[in-house]
């Protein structure tokens, strides 16, 4: 079988089992990210199972530690998933949480794990096509990187992310096009 | 040993080489813009010793820097070994300093660490210390051996340079004094001299521990004598000078009932004596006499040690 | 933490000059820890001054306050007032804090009242010792846990140095006491550690550049700017 090559070509070749199916953990903002999730899923658009969701009432409320946590447990990538860029509900939130997501891709450069397995996307509410897209475009790239190299048997990225989150996650819901409760939130 | 074999053909090395018992001798440089001094001084000393030590503001006094005293004592017929300390320059300082020696003459070099602030006459002075004299000595050694300055950079010419280092037997913790000669023959130190030795079987206890080490064929080691002017000078230095271990039964000896000639004639032959047990002791290459202001002693002194005359080599 | 000491209080009236009203400005953090410069201490310092203005017929007015840190110009706020209204102030914090405060208040006129001294541990109550040198490179993972540094009288990367003499330094303090050869405890730790090979490598040239030697410095954290 032709080994896929890592995006950044830098790496040497390495195998990566053409049956591995990545796990994802994808923090998704309630205002925007979420319902873009939940508007893909009343399109009927495909994308895959691999990502497992996280709802959370702004991605500002993402710390370092959440995302380290998540790769610490095995997950092979995380995403946090926010409003555009100026139009986030809590203001400046998502821009919080992008630099938080690049200091955590110079934590993982340091460990010598591919800094390309967090990453922050922005998508409006109305886009259910765009969250499809990063889910299926950002699963493909785990694939080519391979699993995280300190995965293992027995432990669950999403219940540690979860757990690292604490009451800051929201409940899961069913993946409907059910109107959301809104949360009592505070502005940044 | 051809030219080509030496690391800096000075004299030292060539006498060391050939296994000849060396003597070296030491010079302070005057405290004024007097050349005259070391003129004398060298000329003193001339004949009598293979190589002159000469100080480098010694106990953080400023004085004539050893540089230019050494040019002068070389002018006046005695090869010089130039000191430089490192509370004094910095790593750029210390390599222009011995390029500029090299320049001069100059092959011999004694990598100190130097007298801290507070023992001399600038205590308000900032300390440099950018390095410490193990990182002198090998220094200077990648300088003359691999061409190259410290930061990495080649030179054009490299300074032929033979390296000393000095030693303390007697300072703490004595169970670390043979190693830290180890430490400094790594580094590069091709001689050095001991600080000055009263207690001579301490020393020899250390000699031993340097023998067990092989180090005694590895580098050449000069013992440190300080020929005592009266009893005065033998209880201060017992007292006051760190690192310096004066028996009480020397102290007794130099406390001749009377002052001056007497007693200093008590301390010449007490400085016979070591050197003679010195050119017993496996291991020992030669004597460093440490007369200062006293330089007049040493001709008397290496006359009645048996040590004329001095080798000539080529 | 960072110690200091009271200047002799004719250099504080000299630095005071002839002005009328005075704050005696205390720092409650590291100066207040080491009983030098506290709201205890400024309040005692207040005092003197205006004993010493009766003493010699002048009319002054001295307050005292102190803030929590002033590094921080949001605790400064707290005091802001009071600093408006001084002639002078007198500032009991750090050499941080003092220069933290004339910052944010120039071109109010601002005095230091001590001389910050060492980054120092309290060995026992009321005794500080100094331990870092904050040269920018820690080494003390090789040097079982002694700074090299600062503890050393001239900073050996391989010391002890021909000075070291039962386990003391050939230097004694301003106070004529001794002090302990850093590298004689290097020493005996690394054998108390079983890491006695430590004392046997040879160590490079330290890189002073990482120092103040190398220029004022700056630490920035880039994840926590403000967006």
């Amino acid at each position: 079988m032709a080994v896929p090559e890592a995006a950044e070509a830098a790496a040497p070749k390495k195998f990566v089992d053409p049956d591995f199916e990545p796990e994802i953990i994808v923090f998704a903002c309630h205002y925007c990210a979420y319902a873009a999730a939940d508007l893909a899923g009343s399109m009927r658009l495909q994308y895959p199972t691999n990502i497992r969701m996280i709802k959370l009432p702004c991605t500002g409320k993402l710390e370092v530690i959440h995302l380290l946590r998540a790769i610490e447990a095995g997950a092979d990538g995380v995403y946090a998933a926010g409003c555009m860029e100026g139009e986030c509900h809590y203001l400046k939130g998502n821009l919080w949480a992008r630099k938080r997501v690049d200091h955590v891709k110079d934590l993982l450069a340091e460990l010598g794990i591919e800094p390309e397995r967090v990453e922050m996307f922005n998508m409006s509410s109305a886009m259910g096509a765009k969250f499809a897209e990063v889910a299926t475009e950002f699963t493909e790239l785990i694939k080519q990187l391979g699993p995280n190299p300190v995965k293992r048997e027995g432990v669950s990225p999403h219940a540690a992310a979860r757990e690292a989150l604490g009451g800051v996650a929201m409940p899961d819901q069913a993946e409907s096009s059910v109107a959301v409760t809104v949360e009592e939130g505070h502005a940044e | 040993m051809t030219a080509t074999e030496y690391k800096a053909g000075s004299n030292l090395e060539k006498i060391l080489s050939e296994g000849k018992f060396a003597v070296t001798g030491e010079c302070g440089p005057p405290k004024g813009a007097d050349v005259t001094v070391i003129e004398e001084k060298a000329k003193l000393l001339k004949g009598y010793v293979d190589a002159v030590n000469i100080t480098d503001n010694q106990t953080a006094v400023v004085r004539v820097c050893s540089m230019a005293s050494g040019y002068t004592a070389q002018q006046n017929g005695v090869e010089a070994i130039m000191q430089m300390t490192c509370r004094d320059r910095n790593r750029l300082a210390m390599q222009a300093d011995i390029l500029g020696a090299a320049t001069l003459g100059i092959k011999n070099i004694l990598c100190l660490t130097g007298d801290h602030m507070s023992f001399g006459n600038h205590p308000e002075a900032k300390g440099v210390h950018d390095l410490d004299a193990i990182n002198l000595i090998q220094m200077y050694k990648d300088m003359r051996d691999e061409k190259k300055f410290q930061c990495g950079e080649e030179m054009t010419v490299a300074p032929p340079l033979y390296i000393g280092c000095a030693e303390n037997p007697f300072a703490d913790p004595f169970e670390l004094r043979a190693l830290r000669l180890k430490k400094k023959i790594e580094a590069g130190a091709d001689f050095v001299q001991t600080q000055c030795i009263f207690n001579v079987p301490k020393f020899k206890k250390w000699m031993e521990e340097v023998r067990a080490l092989g180090l005694h064929k590895e580098i050449k080691i000069l013992a440190g004598i300080t020929p005592m002017k009266g009893v005065g000078g033998a209880r201060y230095m017992q007292k006051f000078v760190p690192g310096i271990d004066v028996p009480q039964d020397i102290v007794d000896r130099m406390a001749v009932p009377e002052k001056g000639a007497p007693q200093q004639a008590e301390g010449k032959k007490i400085a016979v004596e070591m050197i003679k047990e010195f050119t017993e002791i496996e291991g020992v290459a030669g004597v460093h006499i440490m007369a200062i202001e006293w330089e007049i002693a040493v001709p008397e002194i290496v006359e009645a040690a048996g040590l004329m005359p001095r080798p000539a080599v080529a | 933490m960072i110690t200091a000491e009271r200047k002799p209080l004719d250099e504080i009236l000299e630095l005071v000059g002839d002005k009328k009203k005075i704050l005696v400005a205390g720092c409650d953090t590291c100066v207040a820890i080491c009983l030098t410069g506290g709201e205890k201490e400024a309040e005692i310092l207040a005092s003197e001054l205006r004993i010493k203005a009766e003493q010699e017929g002048r009319a002054v007015e001295v307050e005292h306050t102190a803030a929590i840190r002033q590094c921080e110009w949001e605790y400064l706020d707290m005091i802001a007032e009071k600093i408006e209204q001084a002639d002078v102030v007198l500032s009991m914090a750090c050499g941080i804090g003092i220069q933290s405060l004339a910052e944010k208040f120039a071109p109010k006129l601002v005095m230091p009242a001590v001389n910050t001294n060492m980054l120092g541990m309290p060995q026992e109550h009321a005794v500080w010792l100094e331990r870092c040198g904050a040269c920018g490179e820690c080494v003390i993972g090789e040097t079982a846990g002694i700074c090299p540094v600062v503890r050393c009288s001239k900073s050996l990367m391989n010391g002890p140095c021909g000075g070291s003499h039962d386990g003391k330094c050939e230097v004694t303090t301003p106070e004529k006491e001794d002090i302990d050869c850093a590298w004689a405890l290097i020493w005996e730790r690394l054998k108390a550690q079983g890491r006695e090979e430590l004392m046997f490598v040879n160590r490079p040239p330290k890189n002073w550049s990482k120092s103040s030697s190398g220029g004022p410095r700056k630490m920035v954290r880039e994840e926590a700017k403000p967006v």
